[in-house]
């Protein structure tokens, strides 16, 4: 029976092809394999442990299968082979040979599951995460912040994420920050790491939350104590005062607050803004304009992305819980220059 | 629908009375290809639904399917290929093979083997009668609440979904108790348990998962039926509850089930390997206890798919530590089939190159699996592409390739005709580099930061090219599927007559006629060995003709009057209406009644 | 039925074997449920409130001394006796319908008390697993009137003690589950 090379060459080349593309491609900005934290790194050379290993036993086991195959193919006019039933010794060689393997995966692995089981040294950041269908909610305790989508953290302190939900079952995953978990209502897990350089690192959610699922990202901004502490001050800075504002601003104020029928399709109704409005379902907004993107990580944040969104919400993120209320040009024109204010 | 055609033209019978003897029939082999040709279909439904998911993901941001079609994409898909598609093929093998293997004339409820039939059948449909409906379920293979309760999911999907798996579970419930009873008590004479053929040790640890997982499934998706239909209280975290009890029972049932998917198919694999290396399985009973073993094991790995939810570090050790342990019987089985190819003659027959596929890819899904049995790790790899890959090299790459080893090899015997062995390898390789270009870049696009589930993903993530090559290879298995349907179409005609044995095998079934006649056996056999074809120790021959007059049941509608009953219950639930659900109950009672005081001789 | 079987044992019996064995599963995990969920529910009334034992112990009696009866009608019915078969099966049948007469006035009391499917967690919990048991005693009830009436059609002789059988093996498992959960739900509270 003649031995079919080309379509062995064909699958091993295809493998080839995507370890080539994974080789060459990038930046890949959402990698596991590039950590960051602590936390990230205590997974990554576990994985790199295991993955070592892996390769290993792949190595020497397919090459065994391609060995036998080559090298006890049928040829014409052979002797019927051996009656060889089993060999106790070889059984035995081959339950251990993966028991010990498998414990220089065990050990390291239950050694990193306590390291990261989310404790954090005192005086670490405390920050509360709140998966909502499809955006996050951070609350920081020690500032009175509150803000979504966008997680800022100063580098090199300890920082702890206590997660849970609104609503359905939530996962935040930054993996160059680390691991994910889950965020589940009434439950609290939690994440702790310190990250040790400054940037901007992009998640999203993981767990399988609905229509939009795939639109519920998130951003961990990485920042030096100075840039942290600006912004924190700036977070926690009143809102623009309303004598301040333009001609046009001030009637997107007054769109903002206006009570419509039905009161759901009222901002004020799910957005709060601190001083005008205390709206819990939706993103805080007091200070909307300080973060770069809207629509959790979907869409820069400028004045023609929020008119966007403001027109039809659904358009962009299907089944958003924001409803399209149908504003008038001039009226998208003037909440936007309004929430363009709230920086 | 081409394997029934000899037996029934001879009869030269009419369509009318050809459909009533189907409908009617207890042969375990028609059943056997009934569940075979059905499961096939629905295969075929799974497999467009994975084109048209990779056809979606094929760029970023693409917009060819809504996120709503996407989100009742991949969960039918998931829940046709695992409850529609592998379990029912496999079915079809135990059904066809098990009785011939154990030199039995049917199984020991041949009833209850049609009704479990029907009712897959009419729990099938009713599942993808949701797309009509524009309902199709969308809370995901594994459903989990509170996305599944009523609050969340208003819509008829979840309750398709929740109703489907009930009735399917019925089927699969029937047809455990039927092959377990069949396994121990209808070996012929002779046939000890340690000379069963491994493929039948592995359905019958199979059918032991089934009738103990398939009752925890019930349990969970009533208490979810209940929350949505009648407003209690098991998944509501307002009234106290917890979500993570769907999670417990649902894992509870969903790791045995894995093992439910990828058994036969090792079964299959001990079979096709000493056939086509002419040599005896090497350390059968060892390959069996792993078997076994794993079976057993699998009961205590379930909170491996909740790493993720915080049970804290002690729980996420142990489950660690003993998910790791079945990669040791798992190992055991691959290095005993390396060591029966060992010395022997390998041929590469069709069937024999998915056979070794199977081994060469679950070698790698097996491999993933120990990446994410350890909890820590798995923190950067549960619920992304990368367990997307896992879960494919396994039920793809394993279970799928080990059941289409099963048809090749077994086709002869079903059939009485040999597949072509030319398209038989353009259909293997196709499929085989298809996958790897399929699945083998979802480990990178996982590990590069993209999670399951998603129907579009941002350009920024750079994943564009592996997407575009990961479903480039899924169009490429879906070609292979084409060929082996042509091949299907082919071997009706020009296939080469097969004769009893065809591939010179060890096992019981190889002694009989092929087909077989509706009796199998025309006298019960007297095994003498674990291999009675290739023993030293020969067994009486079987003659041609049954030397007394066989016995054998005619058919029943029973079975699928009361399989009928369950569907209209079903059906009621759904609409909400009690005496839709009644008339059902109704008709239940009768055909229970009416078949179990029907003269029925077995 | 006399069959050649590879273990000796009625392919019948053995089927019922495993499919109790697949039931234990079903109310492992109904009694799991409600014992992970004890003391959750956010408000009452709680068991402590409302269970009554010393009622419920009665009932439970009279479904134990129901499988005193079961065993008689087998014994009686594989001896031919066909008065006693009749009258054993009939008594079975009827002390398990008393149980479900006293489930139905408890369940009745307890609606009217406040407690109903939907009102906690003690409530769904109670409800589903033990409306689950009342629902095979029902079945039991049931298959025994079946029986019942073979006996009284003449069809039911020692040939078919089998039948009363695996009946009464349904019979005794049912009661089992009962003593199991009457410990879980009632007595250790």
């Amino acid at each position: 029976m003649h031995f079919h090379r080309v379509p062995l060459v064909a699958a091993i080349g295809s493998i080839s092809l995507v370890l080539f593309l994974v080789a060459c491609g990038g930046p890949f900005p959402q990698s596991a394999l590039h950590p960051t934290s602590d936390f990230g790194y205590a997974l990554d050379d576990l994985f790199r442990t295991i993955f070592w290993l892996a390769l290993g036993v792949f190595v020497v086991v397919e090459s065994l299968l391609v060995y036998v195959i080559v090298r006890y193919r049928a040829r014409p006019g052979q002797p019927p082979p051996p009656r060889v039933h089993g060999n106790t010794l070889l059984e035995a060689a081959w339950t251990l040979a993966p028991a010990v393997i498998l414990m220089f995966v065990a050990v390291p692995t239950i050694q990193t599951v306590f390291r990261t089981d989310g404790s954090a040294p005192e005086g670490a950041l405390e920050i509360d995460v709140i998966g909502h269908q499809w955006w996050w909610e951070y609350r920081y305790p020690e500032y009175g912040i509150v803000t979504a989508n966008e997680l800022h953290v100063p580098r090199g302190r300890p920082v702890v994420l206590k997660l849970t939900s609104a609503d359905v079952i939530h996962s935040f995953w930054a993996p160059r920050i680390g691991g994910k978990r889950d965020a589940i209502q009434r439950r609290q897990n939690r994440l702790a790491f310190t990250a040790d350089s400054v940037g901007v690192f992009m998640g999203q959610c993981a767990e399988f939350c609905g229509e939009s699922h795939a639109r519920m990202g998130l951003r961990v901004l990485v920042q030096d104590s100075s840039d942290f502490a600006a912004w924190v001050a700036a977070q926690t800075a009143p809102p623009v005062p309303e004598d301040s504002l333009t001609e046009l601003e001030r009637r997107g104020l007054e769109e903002f607050r206006e009570i419509r029928d039905p009161a759901s399709n009222s901002c004020i109704a799910c957005h709060a803004v601190q001083g005008i409005s205390a709206g819990v379902l939706g993103p805080n907004l007091t200070h909307v304009a300080s973060r770069g993107t809207i629509a959790a990580g979907m869409l820069p944040n400028d004045s023609a992305n929020l008119a966007r969104w403001l027109r039809d919400p659904k358009a962009i993120k299907p089944g958003s819980k924001m409803p399209a209320i149908g504003l008038s040009t001039d009226e998208i024109e003037a909440l936007v220059a309004y929430l363009r204010r709230l920086r | 629908m081409a394997t029934a055609v000899a037996e029934v033209k001879a009869e030269k019978a009419s369509l009318g009375s050809t459909l009533w003897s189907w409908l009617t029939t207890t042969d375990h082999k028609r059943i056997g290809i009934l569940y075979g040709v059905t499961a096939f279909v629905f295969f075929l439904i799974g497999g467009l639904e994975a084109l048209i998911i990779r056809a979606q993901l094929a760029h970023s941001g693409n917009d060819l399917v809504s996120a709503e079609t996407f989100n009742q994409l991949f969960t039918m898909h998931g829940t046709t290929m695992i409850f529609l598609a592998v379990m029912p093929l496999s079915a079809a093998f135990f059904n066809y093979i098990v009785p011939l293997q154990i030199g039995a004339r049917d199984v020991a409820f041949p009833r209850l083997n049609a009704f479990s039939y029907w009712v897959f059948l009419f729990g099938g449909l009713l599942l993808n009668a949701s797309f009509l409906f524009g309902a199709a379920p969308d809370g995901g293979w594994f459903g989990y609440p509170n996305l599944t309760s009523k609050q969340y999911s208003p819509g008829l999907n979840i309750d398709f979904w929740v109703i489907g798996l009930q009735v399917l579970g019925i089927a699969s419930l029937a047809a455990g108790f039927n092959f377990v009873v069949t396994i121990i008590n209808l070996r012929a004479p002779g046939m000890r348990m340690m000379r069963l053929p491994v493929f039948t040790w592995m359905t019958l640890v199979t059918q032991f998962l089934v009738i103990t997982a398939f009752p925890v499934i019930t349990v969970a998706l009533v208490f979810l039926m209940f929350d949505r239909f009648f407003g209690t209280t098991f998944y509501s975290t307002a009234a106290g509850g917890d979500l993570l009890l769907w999670q417990h029972l649902f894992w509870l049932f969903g790791h045995p089930e894995v093992y439910i998917l990828i058994l036969p198919a090792m079964g299959i694999v001990s079979e096709v390997l000493p056939t086509f290396s002419r040599k005896p399985l090497f350390g059968y009973a060892v390959v069996v206890y792993s078997g076994l073993l794993i079976g057993v094991m699998g009961w205590g790995v379930w909170a491996h798919h909740m790493f993720a939810v915080g049970m804290g570090p002690i729980a996420d050790s142990v489950f660690s530590a003993t998910t790791m342990l079945i990669a040791i019987p798992t190992g055991v089985k691959i290095f005993n089939w390396l060591a029966t190819m060992w010395g022997g003659q390998v041929q590469f027959r069709t069937p024999m190159l998915f056979a070794l596929g199977f081994i060469a890819m679950f070698i790698i899904g097996g491999l993933s699996g120990v990446m994410h049995s350890s909890a820590a790790a798995d923190l950067q790899q549960t619920d992304t592409y990368f367990v997307v890959a896992h879960i494919h090299y396994v039920l793809f790459g394993g279970a799928i390739q080990g059941i289409f080893a099963g048809i090749y090899y077994w086709w002869p015997k079903i059939t009485g005709r040999l597949m072509n062995e030319k398209l038989g390898k353009w259909h293997f390789w196709l499929s085989f580099i298809g996958m790897n270009l399929a699945f083998f870049p979802m480990h990178f696009i996982g590990l590069l930061g993209m999670p399951r589930r998603i129907y579009t993903y941002s350009p920024e993530l750079g994943l564009d090219t592996l997407n575009l090559v990961s479903t480039v290879g899924a169009f490429l298995i879906g070609i292979s599927v084409l060929i082996f349907i042509y091949n299907v179409w082919w071997t009706r005609r020009h296939g080469e007559v097969a004769g009893n044995d065809p591939w010179r095998a060890a096992t019981l079934e190889w002694t009989i006629p092929s087909p077989p006649p509706p009796y199998n056996f025309s006298v019960i056999p007297e095994v003498v060995s674990r291999l009675p074809r290739w023993s030293v120790t020969q067994m009486k021959a079987i003659p041609e003709v049954p030397p007394e007059p066989i016995h054998l049941p005619g058919g029943s509608y029973w079975p699928v009057v009361t399989a009928f009953g369950i569907l209209v219950m079903a059906a009621g639930a759904l609409l909400h209406s009690l005496w839709v659900v009644l008339l059902g109950g109704a008709v239940l009672v009768v055909g229970i009644y009416a078949w179990a005081f029907e003269p029925f001789e077995v | 039925m006399t069959h050649y079987t590879a273990t000796g044992l009625d392919s019948r019996k053995l089927a019922f074997w495993a499919f109790i064995g697949s039931e234990c599963l079903l109310f492992g995990s109904l009694i799991s449920t409600y014992l992970v969920y004890k003391g959750r529910s956010v408000r009452g009334p709680t068991p402590q409130e409302i269970l009554n034992i010393p009622l419920t112990s009665v009932s439970t009696f009279v479904l134990l001394t129901s499988s005193l009866a079961m065993v008689l009608a087998l014994a009686a019915v594989a001896r031919g006796d066909k008065l006693w078969s009749r009258v054993w099966l009939f008594s079975t049948a009827f002390l398990g319908s008393i149980f479900l007469g006293f489930q139905a006035y408890e369940f009745t009391e307890f609606v009217h008390n406040g407690l109903t499917i939907t009102t906690n967690l003690f409530g769904s919990t109670f409800y589903t697993l033990t409306g689950t048991h009342g629902a095979h005693v029902a079945v039991g009830v049931i298959w025994l009137l079946t029986l019942l009436v073979r006996s009284f059609q003449g069809k039911l002789g020692p040939d078919k003690a089998l039948n009363v059988e695996i009946a009464g093996l349904y019979w005794h498992f049912v009661d089992v589950v009962w003593i199991v959960i009457f410990t879980v739900v009632y007595l250790i509270q």
